[in-house]
C-alpha cells in the first residue's frame, strides 16, 4: 500500500515551514518531530491531559486530536512563540516564575497556551472563573495552586499598560 | 498510541465530501472536530479506510432561523461558537445551560454539534438535549435529502439512523417557548467528564398556570439518548408542585435502563436520575413561572 | 554562613528554560539514523506462551528488526532484587522477577511478549499488529484472600499459595494489653492506591556509538547512576563506557526509580545489536501496564485502649498485592508496618503481613510508599474508638501523642533502611493545635456545623495526623567548582523530576559562598557529571544530597579564604565572602573576586603545593545515620449532598514539620502537589480490574485524575523542629501531603453525615459518590 501524503504549508509563531506529511501524523508529533519545536508536549494521545495544547487560528485545540495534514494555510502559535524576544519572557511565563507555578514543568506548555488565550478573552477573571479555564489541562505536580496565583497576577499584569 | 493509515481528502465542497461517502460507505468516515474520532482512532479502535475532513465546508456552520420559531444549527458549528452565541442563550436555553459542562474549552473549540450527534454516545449530553427538545435532523446524500425526528435519529450506542452514505448538515430545534422554563442538570465525577446521569427537561405553561407540555429526557440512562415519556406525561395538566414532581422523579426510575458502569452502578444511576429529575424539574418550573 | 537566600521563596533557576520550551525531556532527543520501538504485550493477565510468530512483522516495509526472548540469548535473565528482604526474624521472601521479555507464561496484562524496531513508531505499530501470539489462558489471580487460599492458581508455578513473603514485627506483648485494656475496637480495612501517572510517561533512548566505545542513554529514571552500574555489568561494559542521563523528568513520583524495566534491559541491549540508537516513549496506555504501581491491602487490626482512650497495643494481619514480581522487596508493606505507628505511644504492637503474587502489573513505591495504608488503619481505629468511647476525635488523639522530650523515640521494629524504626526529632502536640486552630475545629463543632444543618447542608470535618521517615542513606555526594568566570558548578548524582534542585542546592551553595543563586549551575541525574549516589526517593534528595552539597560547599569556601589569606597576607578571620568576592574587611579596595582566585588556583606556570589541589572545588559525601521524621496534621472541612454523595472541600489545612525549610515556596509546592495526590487516592482514582485480571480503564478519560476543580485551596503552615541527624536541620518533605488523606477524607464524610451514629462506618479507600450510595443503602 502506497503511503498517503499531503503537502502542508503552515505558519508556526510567525515563521512559515512548507512540509509534506503523511496522512496520519498526528499534529503534535509534526510540531515535535518535523519542526523540531519540542516544547509542545506529549502525555496521553487520546485528548484528556491537554499537555499538548496550542493554538490553532486563535483557538486553543489539543494538537494530539489534529493531523498536521489539516493545518494546511493555518497559523499556530506554540509555547516557543510566546516570549516577544529571547531576553524577555510573556508575562504569563513570569507570573508562572513568580508563584512557582511549575514543578517538572511537562504539563506548562499547554497550560501557557491555554490561559493566554483565556486571558485575553476573560481579561479580570476570578479564582473560579480560572480554575474552570484551568480544568482541561491536568497536572500531577502542583496541585494548581500556584498555577491559579500566577494567572491572578498575569491577569493583573496583562491588564497593566506596556511601560 | 499512534493510528492506523488511512487514506485523507480535504473535501472542498459538499458534493465531493457526498460522492466520496457514497463511494466508500463505512470504509469512510467524515473527519469533523475530530474530538471523538481521533482519540478513537489513536487507540486503534477505528481504523477508517478513508477519513473526509469537512472542516474547510464553511456553509455547513452557523445558525439561522428556520421557519415559524425554530432554530437551524449547521452540523460544522463548534460548540465554541455556540456557547458565545446569545441567540442560543436566549432561544435555546437548555443548550446554552448544558453547554459548560460538555469536554473542557480546549475540545469545543474543535468540537461540532453534528459531528457530537453522529457520534451517538449514549453517555454523551446533546443527544439527549435534541431528543428532548423534540428537535429534528436532516441528512444529506448523493440520492438527495431527508429530515429525521430526533427520536428516529438515535437508534442505539454509537449508532444513528444516518445511512452508510448520509452526512449530517444541520440541526433544527424549536426555540424556546413563551411561558416555558428549561434546566439541564448532570451529575459526573469531575467537571467535563461524562455524566452519570444528566437530565434536560422543559415545562410550558398554559394561561391557568397547568402545565400544558412536559418533556424529560436523560443521557447515559440507556443505550441512547432517552425520553422519558411517562414521566413527561404524568405533568400534563397539573399545576406542578412538588408532589407532581416527586411523582415524575418515581416514573423517570421506571422510564429509564443505564446499563451501569465502573463509576456508577444501575442503582446508583437510577437513583441519581430521580434526584436529578426532581431538582431539574423544580427549577425549570421556576423559570416557567417567571416567564410570562 | 549568611541566610540570605536559604530560607528564602527564591525564584527557580530552571524555570525560564521550562517557561519557553527550551527544557530537554527523553522524547526530545533526536539522533541520526535513529529507529523507534514498539512492544507487543500480553493482552492475557495470565496466560501459557504456546507460539510467537514474528515472521510478518519482520518482512514489514520499514521495520528493521523484531525480537522475542529466544532472541536475547544469554542475556535473558529476570532482574535483579532491588532491595533485599529486611534482616527480621523468620521472614519468608520468596524472590521472583520481572524479564525482559517473557519466556513461557505471562504473568500480568501488558507483559512485554516481542519488541519491534522499525523507521517510525507509527511504524512500529503498524507491525505489532503482523505478530501472531498463541496463548493458552490461565486462571487469572486477582484477589488477595483467594490467592492464599490454596484454591487459587500460582502466579509462579513453584511457589505455593502465591505467597512472595511473610514477615512479623512488633515490640512488647500486645496479648497482655489486650487482656488489660478496658476496650478493643477490631475491624477490617481495605485500602487502595493506584497508578502515579506522571504528564510524561516513561522513555528511553539509547545510543551506542561502536567507534567511541560508548554508550549514552537517555531515561526518565529517577536513579541514573543505579542504572548505569546495572546496565554496564549486563552489557559487559565498564561503568566508564556508560553514561546516563536522566535529563529534564515529567514528574517521577516513586515508579520511575523502578530499575531495570524490561524495556530497560531489552532498548540499550538492541542498541548495541543493531548499531542504531533507539528511541522507546511508552504511551498513556502502556503506561497503565508497564510502569507500577501501588495497590491494595485488606488489614485485619485491632487496638487495645485505656478507658480514656490511651492505646495500650495494636495487632494488624494484612495481606499485601504485589503484583507478578516483587524486584522491590517489601519496601512498601514494611512502610505500612511501620507507619502505622504514626505519632502515637504504642506500648504493645503486633504486626503481620503477607505480601501476594497476583496477574496484575508490579507493585513498587508511589509518594507515599505503603504508609498511607498504615495512617489509614490507626487513624480509623482511633476514630471508632473515640466515637465508642465517647471522646474528641482530636483529644483522643492528643492523649496519645509521643512527649516532646522522648526523643530520639525508638520504635524498635525494623524501618525500610533496614535500621531500627526511630524518630529523631519531633514535637506533635502544636502541630495539632496549629491545625485545630486553623480549620476552626472548636467552633466548627460547637456552633457551625449545627448552624449549617439546620440550612440542610451536611458539612464535617476531618483531623489525621501522620509521621513520615524521610531522608535515609545510603549516602549522595556532591562536587562544588568554582569557575573562572566567577560562576558556580555544582553535580550530584541524584535526579530532578520538579522538586527544584536546581534551585534549592543552588541556594546551599550561595550562602556558604556568598555569590547570587542565579550563579549557581546544578547538574543533576548525568553520571558522566558525577559518579557516585543512590537517587530521588523516599523523600531524600534535599536532605541527603543537599547536606552533601553542603559539605562540599563548605570545603570549597575554606579553601577560598585559605588563598585569600596568601593573596592578601593577612589572617582568614579577617575576611569576608560576598557579592561574588574575597575583601579584606574594613579595608576598602582589598579584595579580590572569586572568578580571579579560581584561576589563580589553577597556575600555569609553579607547582602546586604538595598535600592542595588545583581549583576551587570539593567533592563531598553524606550518609545520615538514620531517617529524619517529618511530621504532620491534615485537616479538612467538608460539605456532602445527603442525596447524589458529591462532595465539596470547604477548607484545606496542612501543618507540617520538615525541619530547617530550605525554600518555602517549593516546599508548599510539595506540598500541594502531594495533597492533590492524595484527593486523588481517596475520591477519584481506582485501578478496576476485573476476575480475568484485565485493567478496566486504562484510559485518563476513566482513571480519573483530579483536575484545578476537584483540589481545593490549601492553606499551609509550618512547625520546626530540626533534625539532629544532618547539619543543616532539614527533613523531607516530598510525600507528606499525599499520606493522611484517605483518612481524613473517611472521617470528615462519616461527619458530614452522621454516619457513626447511624452504624455505617467508612473503613476503605477509595470512597466515591457511587461507593457511598452502596454504603448507606442500610439507611434509606
Amino acid at each position: 500500500m502506497t503511503i498517503d501524503r499531503h503537502d502542508v504549508t503552515v505558519t508556526v509563531n510567525g515563521t512559515q515551514y512548507q512540509r509534506t506529511v503523511e496522512s496520519r501524523l498526528l499534529l503534535s508529533d509534526f510540531l515535535r518531530h518535523d519542526l523540531l519545536l519540542a516544547g509542545t508536549h506529549v502525555g496521553c494521545e487520546h485528548g484528556v491531559c491537554g499537555a499538548c495544547t496550542v493554538i490553532v487560528d486563535g483557538a486553543a485545540v489539543r494538537s494530539c486530536l489534529m493531523f498536521a495534514a489539516q493545518v494546511d494555510g493555518r497559523d499556530i502559535t506554540t509555547v516557543e512563540g510566546l516570549a516577544p524576544d529571547r531576553e524577555h519572557l510573556h508575562p504569563l511565563q513570569e507570573s508562572m516564575r513568580d508563584c512557582h507555578g511549575l514543578q517538572c514543568g511537562y504539563c506548562t506548555p499547554g497550560i501557557l497556551m491555554t490561559m493566554k488565550v483565556f486571558l485575553e478573552e476573560t481579561p479580570s477573571p476570578d479564582e473560579a472563573q480560572i480554575r474552570e479555564a484551568l480544568s482541561g489541562n491536568l497536572c500531577r505536580c502542583t496541585g494548581y495552586q500556584h498555577i491559579v496565583q500566577a494567572m491572578q497576577l498575569a491577569a493583573e499584569r496583562l491588564r497593566k499598560p506596556q511601560s | 498510541m499512534k493510528p492506523a493509515p488511512f487514506r485523507y481528502v480535504a473535501a472542498k465542497t459538499v458534493e465531493e465530501a457526498l460522492a466520496l461517502k457514497a463511494e466508500h460507505g463505512d470504509e469512510a468516515r467524515f473527519l469533523a472536530g475530530g474530538q471523538s474520532l481521533v482519540p478513537t482512532m489513536n487507540f486503534r479502535l477505528t481504523q477508517p479506510a478513508l477519513l473526509i475532513d469537512i472542516n474547510r465546508l464553511s456553509e455547513l456552520a452557523g445558525v439561522r432561523n428556520g421557519a415559524a420559531d425554530r432554530l437551524r444549527i449547521g452540523a460544522m458549528t463548534r460548540y465554541r461558537s455556540l456557547e458565545r452565541d446569545p441567540a442560543i442563550e436566549r432561544k435555546l436555553p437548555l443548550i446554552h445551560e448544558a453547554l459548560p459542562l460538555i469536554a473542557h474549552p480546549q475540545i469545543r473549540n474543535r468540537g461540532t454539534i453534528g459531528g457530537n450527534l453522529a457520534h451517538a454516545d449514549p453517555a454523551s449530553e446533546m443527544p439527549a438535549i435534541v431528543l428532548t427538545m423534540g428537535g429534528r435532523l436532516r441528512a444529506q446524500s448523493v440520492k438527495g435529502e431527508r429530515w429525521i425526528d430526533a427520536s428516529d435519529f438515535f437508534v442505539g450506542a454509537l449508532t444513528t439512523a444516518l445511512e452508510p452514505d448520509e452526512m449530517l448538515m444541520e440541526i433544527e430545534l424549536p426555540v424556546a417557548a413563551p411561558r416555558s422554563g428549561a434546566c439541564f442538570m448532570e451529575m459526573s465525577r469531575r467537571r467535563g467528564d461524562f455524566a452519570i446521569i444528566g437530565v434536560a427537561c422543559i415545562v410550558r405553561m398554559d394561561e391557568a398556570g397547568k402545565c400544558a407540555e412536559a418533556r424529560i429526557g436523560l443521557c447515559n440512562a440507556g443505550d441512547g439518548p432517552v425520553f422519558a415519556a411517562a414521566a413527561s406525561q404524568s405533568l400534563v395538566g397539573k399545576a406542578i408542585g412538588a408532589a407532581d414532581i416527586a411523582e415524575a422523579a418515581a416514573l423517570v426510575q421506571g422510564d429509564i435502563d443505564p446499563g451501569g458502569s465502573i463509576h456508577a452502578s444501575k442503582e446508583f444511576q437510577r437513583h441519581i436520575a430521580g434526584v436529578l429529575t426532581t431538582r431539574a424539574l423544580t427549577t425549570a418550573n421556576e423559570r416557567a413561572r417567571r416567564d410570562h | 554562613m549568611s541566610t540570605r537566600s536559604f530560607g528564602a521563596p527564591v525564584r527557580r533557576n530552571e524555570d525560564a528554560r521550562l517557561l519557553s520550551g527550551q527544557a530537554l525531556f527523553v522524547d526530545d532527543v533526536e539522533l541520526p539514523g535513529m529507529v523507534y520501538a514498539a512492544f507487543l504485550r500480553s493482552n492475557l493477565a495470565h496466560a501459557r506462551i504456546r507460539s510467537i510468530d514474528i515472521s510478518a512483522a519482520r518482512a514489514r516495509d520499514g521495520v528493521i528488526a523484531v525480537y522475542t526472548a529466544a532472541d536475547l540469548g544469554a542475556y535473558w535473565a529476570p532482574g535483579p532484587l532491588l532491595v533485599p528482604p529486611p534482616p527480621i526474624e523468620d521472614t519468608i521472601f520468596n524472590q521472583r522477577t520481572q524479564v525482559p521479555l517473557a519466556k513461557d507464561k505471562v504473568r500480568h496484562v501488558g507483559e512485554p511478549l516481542a519488541v519491534v524496531f522499525a523507521q517510525s513508531r507509527y511504524l512500529a505499530e503498524d507491525a505489532l499488529g503482523d505478530i501472531a501470539v498463541e496463548l493458552d489462558p490461565l486462571p487469572a489471580v486477582v484477589g488477595l484472600e483467594k490467592a492464599v487460599n490454596g484454591a487459587s492458581a500460582t502466579v509462579h508455578d513453584d511457589v505455593h499459595g502465591n505467597i512472595a513473603a511473610h514477615v512479623w514485627q512488633g515490640r512488647g506483648d500486645y496479648a497482655s494489653a489486650r487482656a488489660k485494656a478496658d476496650h478493643v475496637v477490631a475491624r477490617r480495612f481495605h485500602y487502595d492506591h493506584g497508578a502515579s501517572s506522571p504528564i510524561e510517561t516513561r522513555g528511553i533512548v539509547a545510543n551506542w556509538d561502536a567507534r567511541a566505545n560508548q554508550l549514552t542513554i537517555w531515561d526518565t529514571t529517577q536513579a541514573p547512576v543505579f542504572l548505569r552500574n546495572g546496565l554496564a555489568g549486563m552489557l559487559g561494559l565498564s561503568e566508564r563506557q556508560v553514561r546516563v542521563i536522566a535529563p529534564f523528568v515529567g514528574g517521577g513520583f516513586g515508579p520511575k526509580i523502578m530499575l531495570f524495566y524490561p524495556e530497560e534491559v531489552v532498548i540499550p541491549w538492541a542498541a548495541m545489536k543493531l548499531n542504531r540508537p533507539i528511541k522507546w516513549i511508552e504511551d498513556r496506555l502502556e503506561h497503565f501496564f508497564a510502569t507500577t504501581h501501588e495497590r491494595g491491602q485488606t488489614h485485619d487490626a485491632e487496638i487495645a485502649l485505656a478507658a480514656d482512650g490511651r492505646i495500650l497495643g495494636i495487632k494488624d494481619v494484612f495481606l499485601h498485592d504485589t503484583g507478578a514480581y516483587n524486584p522491590y522487596g517489601l519496601t512498601v508493606p514494611i512502610n505500612s508496618q511501620c507507619t502505622l505507628l504514626g505519632p502515637y505511644v504504642v506500648p504493645n504492637y503486633d504486626s503481620t503481613f503477607t505480601a501476594v503474587f497476583t496477574n496484575k502489573p508490579i507493585v513498587t513505591p508511589y509518594r507515599g510508599a505503603g504508609r498511607q495504608h498504615g495512617v489509614f488503619v490507626v487513624e480509623r481505629l482511633l476514630d471508632i474508638a473515640a466515637h465508642e468511647l465517647k471522646i474528641d476525635r482530636a483529644e483522643i488523639r492528643r492523649r496519645n501523642l509521643i512527649p516532646p522530650d522522648a526523643f530520639p523515640y525508638n520504635n524498635e521494629i525494623i524501618y525500610q533502611d533496614f535500621a531500627p524504626l526511630s524518630y529523631d526529632s519531633g514535637n506533635y502536640e502544636p502541630i495539632l493545635d496549629k491545625a485545630l486552630e486553623m480549620i476552626g475545629y472548636r467552633n466548627f463543632i460547637a456552633d457551625e456545623q449545627k448552624r449549617l444543618r439546620a440550612q440542610g447542608r451536611h458539612v464535617g470535618v476531618g483531623i489525621a495526623c501522620y509521621v513520615e521517615g524521610t531522608g535515609i542513606g545510603p549516602y549522595e555526594g556532591a562536587k562544588v567548582q568554582v569557575q573562572s568566570n566567577g560562576k558556580v558548578n555544582v553535580a550530584t548524582g541524584i535526579g530532578t523530576q520538579g522538586q527544584g534542585h536546581f534551585t534549592v542546592f543552588a541556594q546551599i551553595v550561595a550562602d556558604q559562598l556568598g555569590v547570587e543563586v542565579g550563579d549557581v549551575d546544578v547538574v543533576t541525574g548525568d553520571t558522566d557529571q558525577f559518579y557516585w549516589g543512590a537517587g530521588t526517593f523516599a523523600s531524600r534528595g534535599a536532605v541527603v544530597a543537599g547536606n552533601a552539597v553542603n559539605e562540599a560547599a563548605k570545603a570549597v569556601r575554606q579553601k577560598i579564604l585559605k588563598l585569600a589569606a596568601e593573596h592578601f597576607e593577612c589572617a582568614e578571620e579577617d575576611l569576608e565572602i560576598a557579592n561574588g568576592e574575597v575583601s579584606v574587611v574594613g579595608v576598602p579596595g582589598q579584595s579580590v573576586k572569586l572568578g580571579a582566585l579560581a584561576l589563580a588556583a589553577n597556575p600555569m606556570r609553579g607547582a602546586v603545593k604538595p598535600g592542595t589541589e588545583p581549583g576551587l572545588e570539593s567533592t563531598q559525601y553524606f550518609g545520615p545515620p538514620g531517617g529524619a521524621t517529618a511530621s504532620g496534621v491534615h485537616a479538612m472541612i467538608v460539605e456532602v449532598d445527603p442525596q447524589t454523595f458529591s462532595l465539596n472541600v470547604l477548607k484545606y489545612v496542612v501543618v507540617h514539620d520538615c525541619g530547617t525549610v530550605i525554600n518555602p515556596l517549593i516546599l508548599a509546592g510539595q506540598i500541594h502537589g502531594g495533597v492533590a495526590q492524595g484527593i486523588g487516592n481517596a475520591y477519584y482514582e481506582q485501578l478496576v480490574f476485573d476476575d480475568d485480571g484485565q485493567l478496566l480503564n486504562a484510559s485518563l478519560a476513566d482513571y480519573l485524575l483530579p483536575t484545578s476543580l476537584e483540589v481545593p485551596r490549601m492553606e499551609i503552615a509550618h512547625t520546626v523542629t530540626p533534625s539532629p541527624l544532618n547539619p543543616l536541620g532539614i527533613k523531607g518533605a516530598g510525600e507528606a501531603g499525599a499520606i493522611p488523606v484517605g483518612p481524613l477524607f473517611a472521617q470528615a464524610i462519616e461527619d458530614a453525615l452522621g454516619l457513626l451514629d447511624r452504624n455505617v462506618e467508612l473503613n476503605e479507600i477509595p470512597l466515591s459518590p457511587g461507593r457511598l450510595f452502596e454504603l448507606t443503602a442500610k439507611l434509606r
